[in-house]
């Protein structure tokens, strides 16, 4: 019940999750909203689930239906997690049922209102005492009367009537195609708030967005947004820039796992920061995320660790090889590894998916290995705003967060990835091969660390049976970031062959 | 108003006509209706039954019959069940769709609603 400054208007909260943020607030109260959008954009579900939002709470409502029967949406939102029977049997839910009834013929003769229709609609609203109303949806309406002119004056009048009743409302309406022009557009004129659902095809991906048109004297967030359909959740928005960067900066240093590591940083990570790792396949990402994993239940902080390249058995194996006991951790409760396909579900389901376990297992520290094989089943501005999210939302957690990008050439280069995201996390770790005297080996350098100085060498690593160890920089080789490491004149050649042997 | 109603001319073979007809309140448009349906069973004289009914004051009902646009005529006999929506402004209309017996050959001017023209 957040009151709104905006000329005294006054917003319901839905709880359909991320919508009252977009709608600073929710929706007007009191008023109706029209939902529109194309056939399969989520209509009926926003529409059940507003309800079903506000009977979780203690509200009661009405859903009058025009198209579906009555059994076949009980039936179809059971998946959801709603169990409309029951709340009809608490007298919290009434259907008003105007769909059509095929097996009786009806002949319209002269003028008519929908004055029956309001009636039940009151009715209904005064015997369980409804605050939400949902219609569903206009067309059916139009398709059952053949003359729209007077239907839309009968629709006008049901509209405020319905306003009369003291509900907050929502009434669907399909449009034809995704554009904004439509023919029954006189319909957005019944209602002073609009908003709508698209479901589209983009880069082969589908991809919903709910946008708020207008909301009449009040405010709200302006463009589309993302959102999924989830079993036992139903909408789920993604309120991405709705996000406010409210969260605390911490100046409390955590290990990276790796003591060479929390050198050059300055001390180790800082506790809420999010760090980028990024290399060419083999050169230690997924040894940074066990040594990142290791160093957190080390001090028994619990650690969360996704993974979307490797099996599970994979990672246990990998960790073994470098000394670290991942099904110990898991025994004692401080580790949970999730391996999921990127290809299994949607980025938006994976973003949620995440924030579940992340809410459920509540760790200090979560390492995604890698963020590159997400974006594979992404467009970049999903991506994009699936890092957003993931970023904010553990930052606001005060948790560390370890996320790996593959660079897709051995030498050098950048991700993909990380030109998409290096702006929106606090460190940057490069690893990268160097070819040296015939000889692959493997730097590691720190890019950025935001709010510390740490050491800007880029160094060699070794890695063995107890994982990473960092030794001297590369002081005679020029060129490794740019993937044409040359060496120094020769000259220097003694020097280097004596690189590990003493600091010089 | 309806000077060639001829009452002993319905056909009075036992057929009973039930008629359920609802309106809302004392709208123009509801008044009509009962007056034009009213007179068309004024025709059928002890062989119609006709219940009006009220929305606003028996919501129930309507929603028991699913009734969505006042005024609704359901005929629920003889079977099938039919329905008319609207203020019944063509009485020709009515009788055929709800299959109401008339003098043969004669038609039966019923007063006309105007200017409400639909469909």
């Amino acid at each position: 019940m957040s009151d709104l400054a905006t000329v005294g208007l006054q917003k319901l909260a839905t709880h359909i999750p991320g919508f009252d943020l977009i709608a600073m607030g929710g929706l007007t109260r009191g008023r109706t909203t029209l939902v529109t959008g194309a056939a399969g954009s989520g209509k009926t579900i926003f529409a059940t689930q507003f309800l079903a939002e506000g009977i979780a709470r203690g509200d009661s409502a009405v859903f009058v239906t025009f198209e579906e029967s009555p059994r076949d949406i009980r039936q179809n939102v059971v998946s959801m997690g709603w169990d409309i029977e029951a709340w009809e049997r608490q007298n919290r839910w009434i259907f008003v049922d105007a769909s059509p009834e095929p097996s009786e013929e009806t002949l319209v003769i002269g003028s008519f209102d929908l004055g029956a229709l309001l009636a039940r609609i009151e009715h209904g609203v005064r015997r369980v005492g409804a605050t939400r109303v949902s219609i569903d949806s206009l067309n059916a309406v139009f398709t059952r009367f053949q003359d729209s002119g007077s239907i839309r004056h009968e629709l006008l009048r049901l509209v405020s009537g319905v306003r009369e009743l003291g509900v907050t409302a929502i009434l669907t309406s399909e449009r034809p195609t995704d554009t904004l022009d439509d023919h029954h557009s006189v319909e957005e004129f019944v209602t002073d708030n609009v908003i709508i659902l698209r479901n589209t095809l983009e880069a082969e991906k589908r991809r919903r967005t709910i946008e708020i048109l207008k909301f009449r004297g009040t405010g709200h967030q302006k463009g589309e947004f993302p959102f999924t359909v989830l079993p036992n959740a139903g909408i789920v928005v993604i309120p991405l820039s709705a996000i406010q960067l409210t969260q605390k900066s911490s100046s409390v240093r955590i290990t990276s796992g790796n003591q060479d590591l929390d050198g050059l940083c300055g001390g180790g990570f800082f506790r809420d920061s999010v760090i980028l790792v990024s290399g060419a396949t083999g050169t230690g990402k997924t040894l940074m995320c066990t040594e990142f994993v290791g160093g957190g239940t080390g001090v028994t902080e619990r650690c969360l660790l996704l993974g979307f390249e490797e099996s599970r058995e994979q990672l246990f194996r990998n960790a073994d090889g470098w000394g670290r006991d991942f099904a110990g951790m898991e025994r004692d409760g401080l580790l949970r590894v999730s391996c999921r396909y990127p290809e299994s579900m949607q980025l938006e389901d994976h973003l949620l998916q995440i924030k579940r376990d992340i809410e459920e297992f509540k760790p200090a520290r979560v390492a995604v290995d890698s963020l590159s094989a997400l974006e594979r089943v992404s467009t970049p501005r999903s991506f994009r705003e699936f890092v957003i999210d993931l970023t904010s939302f553990i930052k606001e957690r005060e948790i560390a967060g370890l996320f790996t990008a593959t660079t897709p050439s051995l030498l050098g280069g950048e991700s993909v990835t990380e030109s998409h995201i290096s702006t929106i996390t606090d460190s940057i770790i490069l690893l990268r091969y160097v070819e040296l005297y015939g000889e692959m080996r493997r730097g590691i350098t720190v890019l950025k660390m935001r709010g510390s100085p740490h050491d800007k060498q880029i160094r060699e690593f070794l890695i063995d049976n107890a994982g990473m160890h960092i030794g001297n920089p590369f002081r005679n080789v020029t060129g490794i970031l740019a993937g044409n490491p040359r060496q120094a004149p020769a000259a220097e050649l003694d020097r280097v062959e004596h690189l590990f042997d003493v600091e010089p | 108003m309806t000077p060639q109603v001829n009452e002993g001319s319905a056909q009075s073979n036992g057929v009973l006509y039930v008629l359920a007809l609802f309106i809302t309140g004392q709208s123009a448009r509801s008044q009509r209706a009962v007056a034009n349906l009213r007179s068309l069973c004024d025709l059928l004289g002890e062989n119609c039954e006709l219940t009006v009914i009220d929305v606003l004051e028996r919501p129930q009902a309507a929603e028991d019959e699913r009734i969505l646009a006042t005024p609704t005529v359901i005929r629920r006999r003889p079977l099938p069940l039919r329905r008319v929506i609207g203020d019944l402004s063509d009485p020709d209309k009515v009788i055929a769709w709800l299959d109401l017996p008339t003098p043969a050959n004669q038609r039966t001017p019923l007063p006309v609603a105007e200017g409400l023209i639909n469909g």
